[in-house]
């Protein structure tokens, strides 16, 4: 289920938010409880809590009291933005080092672009 | 309900050989604790002493504030199962588990009804007719049903093939967030039940290595990867337990935190950061020949 690419809680945290962005998890809808969070990737609570609490301290989340955790009304939008400025560093980037390693021109990969955008 | 456990000072001595030397912590109590060390580490004789089973030779335990030894009250709080398992070789697995029904005052029978079926465990069978596996879990059954508020499992799963094992932990998790108590496990197969450990302990050779929760303790563990002449360069003046290398790839396995600067110099140079398993740090932290620390 992990990657062992980074630690647990920010995996939790991760998806999350990719189900935010995705839409599968709408705005002022409830997320799972720590505990079933815990249940269903089979580790210690303590270790999910941390994941929620790290989008609680992003705004992504928000509490009601007695309740559980919530998505924020703004949190979409929120994730949306923050993508968009990694967007070319994370994703732009790496493509073009990839075509130049492997010998595709750049006029290439932007006809390739457009063609698809038209 | 939980019960916190405070260590201070406390030695065991067999004969001339120390296996408990001077050791203090506190454990708040309401967790799931690993307790690692190698074999022979004292893990069972510190699990033992805990439970009462066994009187240290110096220094200081209490549970919830009393010490345990002869102290009734204290010790029907606390269940130790060890390997060994601690039960009748001659008795039924069925009186065994009648015996505990009528001497564990928290006992579910339902939980342990579950847990016979899903262990499948003979009933008619005498405990001394049991394989290895099955024994195990006959000692699993009987600590997670006694519910315990301090339970306590030495090793007590590494019989157990490793379906059994994970079964086990999943009941062990699931059982702990709707009865959450204080549950300790001893093993040094870590890397299975790592994800369940709230806090770590480590000993070896009887001492304390270190106490922390199990996050901390992954991060202070970096695997570095890149080409082979950058990892080199970056990982020169550090603590690097080990290296493999694939090609002009290789990867780094660094014992200490990384600042932040640290950091985005591994990225300019091009290097990916990742988690080291806890087995990894474990083995460095009580490797013997790096001598004491």
């Amino acid at each position: 289920m992990f990657d062992d690419r980074s630690p647990i809680y920010r995996q939790i945290a991760e998806s999350i938010k990719s189900d935010i962005l995705s839409g599968a998890l709408a705005e002022d809808s409830q997320v799972m409880s720590t505990n079933q969070y815990a249940a269903a990737y089979r580790i210690n609570p303590a270790t999910a809590a941390k994941g929620l609490r790290e989008l609680l301290d992003e705004e992504i989340l928000y509490k009601r009291r007695g309740i559980g955790m919530f998505v924020s009304p703004n949190a979409q939008e929120k994730l949306r933005a923050e993508h968009r400025q990694s967007f070319f560093s994370d994703v732009v980037d790496p493509m073009i080092d990839e075509a130049t390693t492997i010998g595709i021109p750049l006029s290439d990969v932007i006809d390739h672009i457009q063609r698809k955008d038209g | 309900m939980s019960l916190g456990i405070t260590v201070s000072g406390l030695s065991l001595d067999y004969g001339d050989t120390r296996a408990i030397d001077d050791l203090s912590f506190e454990l708040d109590g309401g967790k799931i604790y690993g307790l690692l060390g190698r074999n022979g580490s004292g893990k069972t004789s510190l699990l033992s002493m805990i439970a009462a089973f066994r009187r240290q030779t110096a220094g200081q335990i209490t549970v919830d504030g009393n010490e345990p030894f002869e102290n009734a009250a204290v010790t029907s709080q606390i269940c130790l199962i060890r390997e060994s398992g601690d039960v009748f070789e001659t008795d039924t697995v069925k009186n065994v588990l009648k015996f505990a029904a009528d001497f564990r005052p928290y006992w579910d029978a339902d939980l342990a009804a579950r847990l016979v079926d899903r262990f499948e465990l003979p009933l008619k069978k005498r405990v001394q007719a049991l394989s290895r596996g099955k024994r195990s879990a006959l000692g699993v059954t009987l600590g997670m049903a006694s519910r315990a508020p301090l339970t306590l499992f030495d090793e007590v799963h590494l019989g157990m093939d490793a379906p059994s094992r994970y079964a086990f932990y999943e009941e062990l998790l699931n059982d702990y967030l709707e009865h959450p108590r204080t549950i300790v496990l001893s093993t040094h197969l870590i890397e299975e039940v790592a994800s369940l450990f709230e806090e770590v302990i480590i000993i070896d050779r009887g001492r304390l290595i270190l106490h922390e929760p199990a996050d901390e303790v992954r991060a202070r563990g970096v695997a570095i990867t890149g080409r082979a002449d950058a990892v080199a360069s970056f990982t020169q003046s550090m603590d690097v337990l080990s290296t493999k290398q694939l090609g002009g790839t290789s990867q780094a396995t660094v014992y200490g935190a990384l600042s932040d600067e640290r950091r985005r110099d591994a990225a300019e140079a091009g290097l990916e950061l990742g988690p080291v398993p806890l087995q990894d740090l474990f083995v460095h932290l009580t490797d013997n020949k790096r001598g004491d620390r």
